[in-house]
């Protein structure tokens, strides 16, 4: 990449945001735009899956609203996010979690993360990564630095690349 | 507002305050010097003679040299290209145009040459749908079908859209709209796609 667009896409890049994966529970805060006021609303579900890299990455969330499935697509890196919790860490052996498409009540469920799967998974990365994942476990991220850099170590070790900041 | 030369750096997204998110293409734009002010009087028309980037010494013939010496620069420009220069506005040999001249939300029309596709079928040239997968249409999967009528006229009526030679053309994209400018780089973001590939060489005029 052109070290100018690489330039570019860091001014609009989010950091303020915690490291999420595919199978959490996440609420996103969305800023809404009613005439001349904002209002943040919260969409929380299930994330099934990312997309993309770099400034164009984006996610799904997919919620059961009504009885109906509803998903919305978020830009990851959108001004528009007022921001996003971790509500609960899944634990899924894929990326792309589609097939909650064809479930529904308790067949469409996420087993929870437990610690020592959260431990095993660090196994590989460096000693403070691990200590860091061991001693947040459960707790759902607040986007601190340790937590995001317990998730950064996470990946790398699951075999996925770590370029993102 | 004459214009100026670019050079395609390439796409990205970037976020409207309101979080849409815009596919642009960045252009690094200038900066121009003046090369010559062409007048009706002595050139029969008006015009400005612009310059863009830097041809290497080895490569710079004697005359190239001597006509960018007679705008005050020690090297030559890699591209030229003339523009039609603003009513009422001044212009001199030397004066280097930039991307100053643009403001963001303004709109431009953006020239370039277009990627060479070589010799391209009636389905990728012409968007033609092609003959059916199945059904015995293994023949006609990507033919152009009928070209016209028989007997009557004996011949195809010109413009008839047929393979041939696709891209590699001189195009200009309209109405781009400019998202923001980068006046310490000479970059301009553009809404939308440019023709060619990057490091195109592009010209920009305001619509």
């Amino acid at each position: 990449m052109d070290p100018r667009i690489a330039e570019i896409e860091q001014e609009y890049r989010r950091t303020d945001l915690p490291a999420f994966e595919p199978g959490d529970t996440v609420r996103v805060r969305v800023r809404v735009a009613e005439g001349d006021k904002e209002r943040i609303q919260a969409f929380e579900g299930i994330c099934i899956g990312r997309r993309g890299a770099g400034i164009s990455e984006t996610f799904t969330v997919r919620k059961i609203s009504g009885g109906v499935g509803v998903e919305r697509i978020f830009p990851l890196h959108s001004p528009a996010l007022a921001g996003i919790e971790v509500v609960r860490r899944g634990h899924v052996r894929r990326a792309k979690l589609y097939y909650l498409r064809a479930r529904r009540g308790k067949k469409a469920r996420v087993r929870e993360r437990s610690w020592w799967l959260e431990q095993e998974l660090t196994s590989g990365a460096s000693a403070a990564g691990s200590a860091a994942a061991a001693q947040t476990g459960d707790a759902p991220a607040e986007g601190d630095a340790a937590v995001a850099e317990a998730t950064v170590a996470e990946e790398s070790a699951a075999g996925e690349p770590a370029e993102r900041d | 507002m004459p214009g100026l030369i670019g050079k395609k750096v390439g796409m990205t997204q970037i976020f409207t305050e309101s979080g849409e998110a815009v596919g642009v293409t960045v252009v690094e734009a200038g900066p121009c010097p003046v090369l010559q002010v062409k007048t009706a009087e002595r050139d029969g028309y008006t015009s400005l003679q612009l310059g863009f980037g830097r041809k290497k010494d080895r490569r710079v013939k004697r005359p190239e040299a001597g006509h960018a010496a007679r705008a005050g620069l020690d090297y030559v420009p890699r591209v030229l290209a003339e523009f039609e220069p603003e009513e009422g506005e001044q212009y001199e040999a030397g004066q280097v145009l930039t991307v100053e001249m643009f403001e963001p939300g303004q709109r431009v029309k953006i020239s370039g040459r277009t990627k060479g596709r070589g010799f391209a079928g009636v389905v990728k040239r012409h968007g033609f749908g092609g003959g059916r997968g199945s059904h015995g249409g293994s023949a006609i999967l990507r033919a152009p079908g009928s070209i016209g009528p028989g007997t009557d006229p004996s011949r195809v009526i010109k413009g008839r859209k047929m393979a041939g030679q696709m891209g590699d053309k001189q195009r200009t994209v309209l109405n781009l709209r400019i998202e923001k400018i980068d006046l310490e780089k000479n970059l301009l973001l553009v809404r939308g796609a440019v023709p060619g590939p990057r490091n195109n060489i592009l010209l920009i005029r305001a619509t």
